[in-house]
């Protein structure tokens, strides 16, 4: 196999993985020192996190469920995990609540620092899960948790259209929710709402908003700038940790700058692209590397990923807020994001197979994970209505996000490798004009 | 003449097949693995070799697949054992649409093109329900042979319900069943009917299109045979030769490398795909 060499004069190239690491490793630093110093800080979620509100407030921010996979990314989810159900938690629970869980008994002990205690818990109905993992802290340590409700879409993308004024609507009844939450971070952190600083920093949510999309556009170019999977977890975390922050927004223009830069050098990334593949499901994280090798050892690289869709935060909806009505605004980009995560999880059929044409994939891995049966249960389904549209191959594989006792590598190297045997025999016997 | 050798190195079991260069096969061995895979792969090797009456310095190239096809270290390549059953099938009843392979420890449904191509494949994950396994401990826990449960199963007229679909479980709820006074002809035409159910669900999840060919080592039970069929409500094409399926898929593999002109020279020994 070739092995793309990277022009040794170009600064740009590699830094949005440099970039992304420092910032990353920054913001855990910052969340150390609230610990240490007892700091306000509030516990959000991926999907719905309304941190634009939060950071107003001067409130840090953690996201349980990244602190979650990052004990799994570190090699130490097993300790967590067994921790949590020695105190009497199930094997069949989410492996991200059982990490956190063990994390608050542990006083905040974490592999990248030390995290704060929650002092206010704000969530969306996005995942059941997330109802009864605030109830936790509330439990623990009496934490505030505020729980907006964000109505669902009526029915799969497509099939039942709502209209103008029900959405409206709907948006009424996010904002005023919203109202209640800033009366809740004004009691918790004695500070005034200020408005101008909405504004600000849905300004740097608007910018991020705009490269993100344009990112997602780069991974339709042979070859693919970034692999969704590895870079794109990156992504991910700078996407949702430093969200509305001006650091944030510039992190996402200059990765779109390099990977304009990559797609002119024609540069993809590492070994030569030979099979252009969607993700769907959450990563492997717990042998993250390995796994992501057992694909690009065969020339597989990740151009799409549904996880870049749901765990954006709503950023692949390209959402721009109206700065003239932030509240309004925020409540409108709240609905949709949330939507459009659960659509992405539940509902993306048509959305893949979209991306199967735009992004001209060969092939669609499905990854359900065993500790999320939210995420998982309809991929069955989904793989065979894309077999029935799509003239591409599938895979599905099953392991889990945190767990390393349920994750086998060699069975999962078995069918990874019999899925590029089937994958390459294809291409050779299309090659050769045979049906 | 240069022949071809398929080395498929099981969970329970190692086959090897040689062919000639017409794709004939000449020699043929199975052994049980054991605990050391590498010689298992070469023992079973060297009697196939044995069988054919073949030289080691008249093979021209070698496959290893199934679990331990990484230890096939005189191989020149390895195919996974989906691929092999595939193509093994293909060749042996050029109208297989779908194959079930049914193993020691894995069960695979593989829907496939002509030639051998795999579409699609679904395989038990991360337990032994549904597979060979399942059978062992059923037999174990009733004091039978395995190579007699088939035969014990097909006499029943009454299956008992077989709930669990953990192999583990399966062994105290066969003594359960013992302990409730139920015939063990009907307990083992039970357990037959709860592997079957089992692997129809892997195969609906590819999609069942005939013909479809049974591959493995399950295919010597002949109650599975019947029971799936019955289920299935189609003839399954079963030959002696299905327990060396991916061993024979593996030779076919190395065959067409020859015919491609690549030999086990020019590849280098132990080289290994991914």
């Amino acid at each position: 196999m070739i092995e793309t060499t990277l022009p040794a004069e170009s600064d740009l190239i590699g830094r949005g993985e440099r970039e992304g690491r420092r910032l990353f490793t920054e913001w855990f630093g910052e969340l150390t020192n609230a610990a240490l110093n007892g700091e306000p800080t509030a516990y959000v979620f991926v999907m719905g996190s309304l941190v634009e509100l939060l950071r107003t407030f001067d409130l840090h921010v953690t996201f349980p469920e990244i602190n979650s996979l990052q004990t799994a990314v570190k090699k130490v989810s097993g300790e967590y995990l067994a921790a949590a159900e020695d105190y009497g938690y199930s094997p069949d629970i989410c492996g991200y609540v059982k990490a956190d869980v063990a994390l608050q008994l542990q006083g905040g002990d974490h592999p990248m620092g030390r995290l704060p205690k929650p002092s206010l818990a704000v969530l969306t109905n996005a995942c059941n899960t997330y109802i009864k993992w605030a109830e936790i802290w509330e439990r623990l340590h009496g934490t505030r948790v505020f729980t907006i409700d964000v109505p669902g879409s009526r029915g799969a993308p497509g099939k039942i259209t709502q209209s103008r004024a029900d959405f409206d609507r709907d948006v009424g009844y996010v904002e005023h929710q919203i109202h209640e939450l800033i009366g809740a971070c004004e009691e918790v952190t004695g500070r005034a709402f200020a408005v101008d600083r909405l504004r600000e920093i849905l300004g740097y949510v608007n910018r991020m908003s705009r490269a993100y999309v344009r990112l997602l556009e780069l991974g339709r170019e042979r070859p693919a700038p970034y692999d969704a999977l590895t870079e794109g977890t990156i992504y991910l975390g700078v996407a949702n940790g430093l969200r509305g922050t001006e650091a944030g927004a510039r992190y996402f223009e200059d990765v779109v700058e390099e990977l304009e830069q990559r797609v002119d050098l024609r540069l993809g990334k590492g070994r030569e692209e030979k099979h252009r593949l969607i993700f769907v499901g959450v990563p492997c994280y717990p042998i993250f590397r390995r796994f992501h090798e057992m694909f690009s050892e065969w020339g597989g690289t990740f151009v799409g990923s549904t996880y870049l869709w749901f765990a954006s935060g709503g950023l692949n909806v390209g959402f721009e807020h109206n700065l003239d009505d932030p509240i309004r605004s925020l409540a409108e980009a709240t609905l949709i994001g949330v939507r459009s995560a659960g659509d992405s999880m539940l509902f993306h059929d048509r959305a893949l197979i979209r991306a199967i044409d735009d992004y001209a994939a060969d092939g669609v891995v499905y990854h359900p994970i065993k500790s999320c049966r939210t995420v998982s249960t309809g991929l069955a389904d989904s793989r065979r209505v894309v077999l029935e549209q799509r003239d591409v191959q599938c895979l599905y594989i099953e392991s889990d996000m945190m767990d390393p006792r349920v994750i086998s590598e060699a069975q999962l190297k078995n069918r990874i490798d019999a899925f590029f045997e089937g994958l390459e025999s294809r291409k050779l016997r299309l090659g050769r004009g045979e049906p | 003449m240069r022949y071809a050798g398929g080395v498929d190195v099981g969970s329970t079991q190692t086959k090897a097949v040689i062919l000639d260069p017409s794709s004939k096969i000449v020699g043929r061995s199975l052994i049980d693995t054991g605990a050391n895979v590498v010689q298992a792969a070469e023992r079973a090797y060297g009697l196939a070799l044995e069988e054919g009456g073949i030289e080691v310095g008249d093979i021209g190239f070698v496959i290893g697949t199934g679990y331990g096809r990484y230890r096939v270290e005189f191989g020149q390549a390895q195919v996974t054992e989906i691929c092999c059953h595939a193509r093994g099938a293909a060749r042996m009843y050029p109208s297989t649409r779908t194959v079930l392979d049914m193993g020691g420890q894995d069960t695979k449904a593989i829907r496939i093109e002509s030639g051998g191509d795999v579409l699609d494949f679904c395989m038990n994950d991360k337990c032994a329900a549904g597979t060979g396994r399942f059978l062992q401990s059923a037999a174990a826990a009733l004091d039978l042979d395995l190579g007699e449960i088939g035969s014990i199963a097909l006499a029943g007229t009454r299956p008992v319900k077989i709930s669990t679909t953990c192999t583990v479980f399966a062994e105290s709820e066969v003594l359960s069943w013992l302990a409730r006074d139920k015939r063990i002809e009907d307990i083992l035409a039970g357990v037959h009917r709860s592997i079957a159910s089992r692997s129809i669900a892997l195969l609906r999840r590819v999609g069942i299109e005939e013909e479809i060919t049974f591959t493995g080592g399950v295919t010597r039970n002949e109650a599975m045979v019947a029971v799936l069929e019955e289920m299935i409500g189609a003839t399954l094409n079963v030959s002696p030769e299905s327990h060396y399926m991916g061993a024979l898929g593996a030779a076919l593999f190395a065959l067409e490398r020859l015919e491609g002109g690549v030999t086990a020279a020019a590849v280098g020994a132990g080289e290994e795909k991914p």
